[in-house]
């Protein structure tokens, strides 16, 4: 794939993403910030579809998740894949335990085209404990890839369970100034 | 007074509202003091009690009382701010503050030492913090509710836990049968 301007593509995924939400009734999301997810995150708190209600923490925000799911709202979170050191136990003994749908859309920093290397320290076990966890796992890589959403997002209703779509560097078309 | 008091007091006001009960022997309590469809009962992942309670509350119109205890609030303190900055009318955060980590043998919190959550959850920014002794909860509680504004309630009671039975119910069933209370 050749090089493309980044921001124009970013911004079509950006919206293809919160668009997939909308067309699936996701209508309560919580984020905690990726310098990746930003453009989606502001798409997310831009528009009337959504109540995005930001989390400090990821576990606090799969909280919320199960909340708002029992309240009768789809939601999703939006969160780098670091979180998943941190909610293991969450996803475990309340998503999991209690039988609830989280799509959890995740930034997969330390992936090809990353900058930072203590990122790769987490990436290196993201697949691993996903995969520990019996949770289904989708790998963006390619700008393309992006139209597997909504069927993984009708997935994740179907089988109530918790999903991870992670998205890395190269999907969002390089990270920074790279 | 112990929390068991405290839940046995107020169980005839929780009994009509939607209920989210933190892990461990709150939940074994509330379970055997008084078991309704509408309380939604956490068998694990402590510190989670007000975010459950935050989203259902953001969700939909019904009242929500969140019972959360000191060092759950602790765990999860990350949770004020949030709660502050995204005000439900319908939510009510109630801390059963005995200063113990009452489930695992009442060793003590910061809560009881020099902590006051009470003034955390203000400098986190809410508005309707009440502070009250634990004989007044079911008042306290009932003016929150009247209130229709969003209210952190810190009741201060004694450490200690009543022996109630683990609660064996499904978590699938606990959840469904919430939801349908949420729907009813």
């Amino acid at each position: 794939m050749g090089r493309t301007p980044r921001k124009p593509n970013v911004m079509i995924l950006d919206k293809k993403i919160a668009d997939d939400f909308a067309a699936n009734d996701i209508s309560f999301v919580t984020t905690v910030p990726c310098k990746q997810l930003a453009g989606v995150i502001e798409e997310i708190d831009r528009r009337d579809e959504f109540l995005h209600i930001p989390s400090n923490k990821e576990d606090e925000g799969m909280g919320l998740c199960a909340g708002a799911f029992m309240g009768g709202k789809r939601p999703a979170i939006i969160m780098q894949n670091t979180a998943i050191g941190v909610t293991i136990n969450t996803l475990a003994t309340l998503t999991q335990f209690y039988r609830m749908p989280l799509p959890m859309l995740i930034s997969y920093r330390g992936e090809l085209r990353e900058p930072v290397a203590c990122q790769v320290e987490m990436a290196v076990h993201t697949k691993a404990l996903l995969a520990q966890l019996n949770i289904p796992t989708y790998h963006f890589h390619w700008e393309q890839d992006v139209r597997e959403l909504d069927n993984i997002l009708k997935f994740t209703f179907m089988c109530n369970k918790p999903v991870a779509i992670l998205t890395d560097a190269n999907f969002w078309g390089g990270y920074g100034d790279q | 007074m112990i929390r068991s008091e405290i839940l046995k007091e107020i169980a005839p006001i929780l009994r009509d509202h939607l209920v989210v009960c933190n892990i461990g022997i709150p939940s074994q309590e509330l379970h055997a003091i008084d078991d309704q469809p509408s309380n939604f009962y956490m068998l694990g992942t402590m510190g989670l009690s007000s975010s459950i309670g935050l989203g259902l509350a953001l969700a939909q119109p019904k009242p929500v009382i969140a019972i959360d205890g000191d060092g759950s609030v602790l765990t999860n303190l990350g949770t004020l701010p949030t709660i502050a900055n995204n005000v439900a009318d319908n939510y009510i955060l109630l801390i059963i503050d005995n200063g113990s980590y009452g489930s695992t043998g009442d060793q003590p919190t910061y809560a009881g030492k020099k902590t006051r959550l009470e003034k955390v959850a203000e400098a986190c920014g809410c508005e309707n913090v009440v502070t009250c002794q634990a004989e007044d909860t079911g008042r306290v509680l009932q003016e929150s509710l009247a209130s229709k504004q969003m209210t952190v309630i810190v009741s201060k009671c004694e450490s200690g836990n009543a022996k109630m039975p683990v609660i064996t119910m499904d978590p699938v069933v606990i959840r469904d049968r919430f939801m349908k209370a949420v729907q009813a």
